[in-house]
């Protein structure tokens, strides 16, 4: 069949509607290395504009670190730019092993099995490990490819309320016939910024014998003590079944993601897991930075203990200025708006006074939800923050949004 | 049809509505396109119908459409209660 006419128009009304419903999605072009400080072409063909970067996943500031590229450098001259393989046919050097070994100590597990990205991790777990005798029990906000991962796994689905004990001990109460059970959680919530409660969802797996899943892409490196995660955070360091998580985030941020945890089941990922098994492997220019970035913050907290501090400044100056924020403690801090329009409007505004950040709205978070997600890096020095809370000030005032809550926020903006 | 209302209701406020959470649920309150209900979740209120009324509606059935109120899940369990009875 040729791409006819008709075909193309079904496309373009499909496009049209997303438009009409302001769900569009745009890139914009940064011209310079991730950082605090980025330029930026948008609209597409305009000016290059300097602004503060306050919405990416680069907690620990280490994407463009000079140690990181170093390494990179010499991992692209010691072992070449592809693989071109899978794993398992020619893809695997001595580094993949190396860094799988290295995060396994970092994470506290038995052994870990990289994956092309965390998405693949949560999309290929599920499927591999358990079977139509299981049941898979998830807090109802974990991330969209743990979702899929789960519609691909024959074992039966529930969710439970968020971060919602007592929902969850129903579920596991009413599963006892099945033959394992998994709970599974995000441990940071990427949208809310939220931790999960994992000594309790640990205690409740330990009652009611079920197995505990982790994604903790959005705390991996920096929450808790050491950074070594969400479980450190919580008490549980060493009582995770399974960890996924990214190297796209505050490890480097370039890509790739693994499973992390008992020996039995990462080697049911390495025989079965789909996305392992049919794509290629992590480049080795990417293994040799991450090996880096692992040196890097086992030899110091300096980091994430800077990325907390500057979270802890920014989720004050916003305070202070009037902002309905969520509560948390995390480096992901979200501007609550309520409203899909206004948060793209504050977002637009915001980038008119050189900040970087981005409205979410539904379906990203849920309905009536909308708002600004800010994210801190430990890239950002106090002047960052502090102009870019200028520019907040700015634009909410310009809205007439500033100590309003959330009542009022939505009786606003209802008309 | 009050009775299959209520025990749906009060489901749904159980199962679905977070703790803090003021909204109410009556017998027309948009579910899943409001955000209440998701396609992710909504698999738990499937396996309450069809155990509490042992029914079995069919995935083509299991449309957002069709669960998007409680007098809507109310007419869908009808529905396949009669086609039971008639089958017999």
């Amino acid at each position: 069949m040729s791409f006819t006419d008709a075909v193309r128009n079904s496309y373009q009304a499909d496009i049209e509607g997303i438009k009409s419903t302001g769900l569009f999605k745009q890139e914009r072009y940064i011209h310079s290395p991730q950082s605090s400080d980025i330029e930026v072409e948008f609209p597409i063909g305009s000016a290059l504009r300097k602004c503060i970067n306050i919405c990416s996943n680069n907690y620990l500031g280490l994407s463009s670190h000079p140690a990181v590229i170093a390494a990179a450098h010499a991992g692209l001259d010691a072992r070449g730019y592809g693989m071109s393989s899978v794993r398992f046919i020619c893809g695997t050097q001595d580094i993949h092993r190396e860094l799988e070994k290295r995060l396994t100590e970092f994470l506290g597990s038995e052994d870990t099995l990289l994956f092309p990205s965390c998405m693949d991790a949560n999309a290929g777990f599920f499927e591999a490990c358990l079977n139509e005798q299981d049941v898979m029990i998830a807090d109802r906000l974990v991330h969209a490819s743990i979702v899929d991962g789960m519609r691909l796994s024959k074992a039966v689905q529930d969710t439970y309320k968020h971060s919602d004990m007592g929902h969850l001990e129903e579920k596991l109460r009413e599963h006892q016939d099945k033959r394992f059970r998994l709970v599974i959680t995000d441990g940071v919530f990427s949208m809310d910024g939220d931790t999960a409660k994992l000594a309790d969802v640990v205690a409740l797996a330990e009652k009611y014998n079920a197995m505990v899943f982790v994604d903790d892409s959005h705390a991996t490196g920096f929450i808790g003590r050491s950074g070594r995660g969400t479980h450190e955070h919580c008490g549980v360091f060493g009582k995770i079944d399974v960890i996924t998580t990214t190297l796209g985030k505050a490890l480097g941020g370039a890509s790739g993601g693994c499973v992390s945890g008992r020996r039995e089941l990462v080697e049911m990922c390495r025989q079965r897991a789909r996305p392992y098994l049919f794509s290629n492997a992590v480049a080795p220019v990417i293994v040799a930075g991450t090996l880096k970035v692992l040196d890097l913050i086992s030899a110091t907290t300096e980091r994430r203990d800077k990325l907390e501090w500057n979270a802890r400044y920014w989720r004050g100056l916003l305070k202070e200025a009037g902002f309905d924020l969520r509560e948390g403690d995390s480096p992901i801090v979200p501007v609550m708006l309520y409203d899909a329009k206004l948060a793209q409007d504050f977002a637009r505004d915001l980038f008119n006074e050189g900040v970087y950040a981005v409205g979410f709205f539904f379906p990203v978070v849920p309905k009536g939800q909308a708002r600004i997600r800010t994210q801190l890096s430990a890239a950002h020095e106090k002047h960052h923050l502090d102009t870019a809370i200028e520019a907040f000030k700015k634009v909410g005032k310009k809205h007439e949004i500033l100590g309003l809550g959330k009542k009022e926020l939505v009786a606003k903006f209802a008309a | 049809m009050d009775e299959i209302s209520t025990a749906v209701r009060d489901y749904i406020i159980r199962e679905y509505v977070q703790e803090g959470d003021d909204r109410e649920v009556t017998d027309t309150t948009p579910l899943i396109s409001s955000g209440l209900v998701d396609s992710f979740s909504m698999v738990s209120l499937l396996r309450f119908l069809e155990k509490e009324y042992a029914i079995h509606i069919p995935d083509a059935d299991a449309t957002p459409e069709a669960f998007d109120t409680v007098e809507r899940i109310v007419a869908l369990v009808r529905s396949f209660q009669k086609v039971e009875v008639g089958s017999v």
